[in-house]
């Protein structure tokens, strides 16, 4: 089959980009996107031109690494799909399609379709974790996690971080990919201590970064490829306003602790 | 130049050795902690959690990884699980049957003193993963669920649904971001290492290439940990990251860091097969699948029916038929073997015949679809995206692929290489998997080596070693940081006309065919030669293309596949050298008459231990032999 791309090329931060058009024939069915783009990419480099970056590695859907916008989508038109793991057989043979990097304030393009995603490292490191010393550990089983809270934590914890849902998202606000974390361990018996003073500073941080606000769009759980619920983002919003009531003073606790 | 092995086991009772090394280990005042500054680089399971737990000691740390966040390192990818000697399931596990199952899948090929360790730490792993808020599986009682894998006859794997691995990084990457946020750990994403910097014989330091802006720095510390993973991608085609590469511990060996057992490589039984010329990784399925699915191929030679048109009569449950005690859950090493061996006959399934079949047809006649859904569901879906067919209404095709590498950095007791202060942690080490590595090993071992051995044994090295002051103007940082300029100006300036990509699939499929599955004295021997003629072409005739003082994936991917092209050299010598097979090394010449692997344990009961001697020279060998006091090494057997 044969496609038709008009692809996103920017030299650097803050370089002026454009759409660049480019028809790749003798392309299969069975192919990834990424590797339709490599073929590209191959022919692009016999030709003495720049190859398109972007960003990639385990292309198995479970890194987080890759993502474009194809035709205003991000991740492209398959449900619950990486673009890693989309397939060209989903779209039809002469296929036109748009692609762009991630557009948010928060995540600038650093070159094509490659953005600076560490705006979500730096959420993270506020207070995206349990405080536990490596050794002071209890007995795996001496603490019962009900199967159901479990299973609803490990919901959560599948998101890989990817941003498709700032990408998505209206306002490029990043209130899943903080939820899930959230939620993940506020579900859990040993979330528990930090719990008020986690949501509060990864809010902070997250608002820090420039992520927008969110306004109940549901895109970006349209677009997740892990299918992240927004039903964590009410959970979110409960914990956050708790925390709130008991007072500042006592939530935020600076970086739980350590060393 | 002399090189010494010394393994520095310690002596006593297998049982009690990590317990006394611990008890005789110096230390490092903790307020002197601060004072000594540990690089880390890699961010997988190894390097976060090492990382992670060297700051909260309160070492000063920097960490390095090449993609752009620390949370995307491999490790990530992992998915059947973890094991652990826990016995929650009352059904006789214990950590010397640990121990002795991980021994026996290495085919006598490890050391005993680190496997036992290793057995012993696995419990604590699961306690540490837990308090971090891990989602491990759990039962309807609130309690860790488990499940079997290959090779072993107890149920003592721990896993996260099919996204074991991700769980556990994130749990490691998770403790790493509080360190960072704490000001104890300096982070380098989208930095990649390119040398270490050796100054009178120990590692002090080493240089980086930001791969943003291209700008190559130098980076000193008292010492440096190599956390790099392994190098699967000589293959080309394997279940690895596109990323994942030898450099590391390749340049490391060329600054005289000996490199064990490199052709001791993992073939994964249950990949998806290769739809064409295109393709540019392959995908795992889970080993786990092999709980619940059956494997077989049609007994007649060419047998084009639809699987679901063959008869139970004619099919070939063909491992359940030579291993009638381990069934589908061998060890990788035999699975792999056997599925080669009925495809070769002509039995294969699929385009190309490069295929078997995995069904669960009986599982979800027994279970239910939705037992099954729940048990495997992401890896199902994963299937069916990549191949558009169901495995819920038909059988998946898997096909053996490059997975994993028990060779790597030769290290001691203490995890350091030979060069001082040069420690190795991870899949980049050798140590704990001899010949063959079982099924989730891997995420312990990594775990073991970053949360309890490295942070105790680093600490004896730097109470002892004597450690100048040493900033970047040494000469010896800027001579190898000059060494490092000038092999990327080199590899843009070649100009040639191929591109790297073709360069590495050629080498790739070199490897496969030579020193992949199974290997011959004259195929290795041709292997070499043509690894040598390809060299040259490389450095005549590549095109890279693009400025160094840029982000270039072509001049990254150039210089991780001139690495290859040197480290393969040396992959098939160790393969020829080995006149015997071990585990996931097999030598046509040296099999029973069943096919199975002959040991020859009176020459190669040992580590092979390599020395760099210059590129195109012949590698100097040593040997470690390896000393069993509590097993006694026998013929594998899984019937």
């Amino acid at each position: 089959m044969r496609v038709t791309l008009h692809v996103w090329r920017q030299a650097g931060p803050v370089a002026l980009g454009k759409f660049v058009r480019y028809d790749v024939s003798d392309v299969s069915a069975d192919m990834s996107f990424l590797e339709m783009l490599d073929v590209l990419n191959q022919q692009l480099i016999g030709r003495r031109e720049e190859p398109i970056a972007f960003d990639h590695d385990c292309r198995e859907g479970i890194c987080g690494a890759c993502g474009m916008v194809i035709n205003g989508r991000p991740h492209g038109p398959q449900r619950a799909t990486t673009t890693c793991q989309l397939h060209l057989r989903s779209f039809p043979d002469g296929a036109e399609l748009w692609i762009e990097p991630w557009r948010a304030r928060a995540f600038p393009v650093l070159k094509d379709l490659v953005v600076d995603r560490s705006a979500f490292d730096r959420v993270i490191q506020a207070g995206g974790f349990i405080s536990v010393r490596t050794g002071s550990a209890p007995e795996a089983n001496s603490v019962a996690v009900a199967k159901q809270d479990a299973d609803l934590a490990m919901d959560a914890a599948a998101c890989i971080g990817c941003g498709a849902c700032v990408a998505a998202c209206p306002n490029a606000s990043a209130l899943l990919f903080v939820a899930a974390k959230v939620s993940h361990l506020g579900l859990l018996p040993q979330g528990q201590p930090e719990r008020a003073s986690r949501v509060v500073n990864m809010v902070t941080q997250m608002d820090a970064e420039g992520f927008g606000a969110c306004t109940n769009h549901g895109e970006c759980m349209a677009a997740c490829p892990k299918e992240i619920s927004i039903d964590f983002i009410a959970r979110l919003n409960r914990d956050y306003v708790k925390a709130a009531v008991r007072g500042k003073a006592h939530a935020a606790q600076g970086n739980g602790g350590a060393a | 130049m002399t090189m010494e092995l010394r393994s520095n086991s310690p002596g006593g009772p297998l049982a009690e050795k990590w317990e006394r090394h611990r008890a005789e280990l110096r230390l490092v005042n903790p307020a002197n902690k601060r004072k000594h500054h540990v690089i880390v680089v890699g961010t997988g399971l190894a390097g976060a959690s090492a990382a992670a737990s060297l700051a909260e000691l309160g070492y000063t740390v920097s960490c390095f990884c090449f993609q752009d966040s620390p949370r995307r390192a491999h490790s990530i990818a992992a998915q059947g699980g973890i094991n652990a000697a826990k016995n929650y399931q009352n059904d006789g596990d214990s950590v010397f049957r640990l121990f002795y199952d991980t021994i026996k899948g290495g085919d006598f090929r490890s050391r005993e003193a680190n496997v036992y360790r290793l057995a012993e730490i696995s419990a604590r792993i699961i306690d540490q993963c837990v308090a971090q808020g891990v989602p491990f599986a759990r039962e309807y009682g609130g309690l860790l669920a488990n499940r079997s894998f290959g090779g072993v006859q107890v149920s003592r794997t721990f896993y996260a649904r099919g996204q074991t691995g991700q769980q556990l990084l994130l749990g490691a990457y998770q403790a790493l971001c509080r360190q960072i946020g704490a000001g104890q750990v300096r982070m380098y994403p989208r930095t990649e290492m390119l040398d270490v910097v050796v100054v009178d014989g120990q590692a002090r330091g080493i240089i980086t290439r930001n791969l943003v802006d291209g700008k190559i720095s130098a980076h000193v510390a008292d010492a440096v940990v190599l956390a790099t993973g392994g190098y699967s991608n000589v293959y080309y085609l394997s279940t690895n990251a596109k990323g994942c590469n030898v450099t590391a511990i390749w340049r490391a060996h060329k600054r005289g860091a000996a490199l064990a057992n490199p052709c001791f490589t993992q073939i994964h039984p249950t990949c998806i097969p290769p739809t064409g010329h295109h393709q540019a990784k392959l995908t795992l399925m889970s080993e786990s699948l092999r709980n619940d699915g059956r494997i077989w191929v049609p007994l007649r030679k060419g047998d084009a029916r639809a699987p679901g048109d063959i008869p139970e009569t004619e099919r070939d449950y063909y491992l359940e038929r030579r291993y009638p005690s381990y069934g589908n859950l061998v060890p990788r090493d035999l699975a792999s073997r056997r599925a080669k061996e009925v495809c070769d006959e002509g039995r294969g399934v699929g385009p190309g015949g490069h295929g078997v079949y995995l069904d669960f047809r009986d599982a979800i006649a027994r279970l239910g679809e939705a037992a099954i859904a729940d048990r495997y569901g992401n890896l199902f879906q994963m299937y069916q995206r990549i191949t558009a067919e169901s495995p819920y209404r038909a059988p998946m095709r898997i096909y053996p692929a490059p997975h994993y590498t028990m060779g790597g950095l030769w290290v001691d007791y203490n995890l350091m290489s030979t060069i001082p202060g040069l420690h190795v942690i991870g899949e980049a080490n050798f140590s704990d998997h001899g010949a063959n590595r079982l099924g989730a090993s891997a995420l312990m071992q990594g775990l073991a080596d970053g949360y309890f051995i490295l942070p105790y044994t680093i600490g004896d090295y730097l109470a002892q070693a004597n450690l100048p002051k040493l900033d970047a103007t040494h000469p010896a940082v800027r001579q190898t940081g000059a060494q490092v300029a000038d092999r990327a100006r080199k590899l843009l300036e070649v100009n040639g006309r191929r591109s790297v990509d073709t360069f590495h699939r050629e080498l790739g499929r070199l490897m496969w065919d030579r020193c992949g599955m199974s290997r011959n004295a004259a195929g290795l021997k041709d292997a070499i030669q043509k690894i040598c003629v390809l060299r040259e072409e490389f450095w005549d005739d590549v095109y890279v293309g693009g400025r160094g003082a840029d982000l270039n994936e072509a001049l990254e991917q150039a210089g991780r596949v001139s690495d290859f092209l040197e480290f393969a050299e040396l992959m098939c010598r160790d393969a020829l050298e080995r006149d015997e097979s071990c585990g996931c090394h097999f030598r046509e010449e040296y099999q029973t008459p069943e096919g199975e692997a002959r040991r020859d344990d009176e020459r190669f009961g040992h580590v092979a231990a390599w020395e760099f001697t210059g590129v195109g020279k012949t590698p100097l060998l040593h040997t470690e032999p390896l000393q069993f006091e509590a097993v006694h090494p026998s013929q594998r057997s899984y019937t």
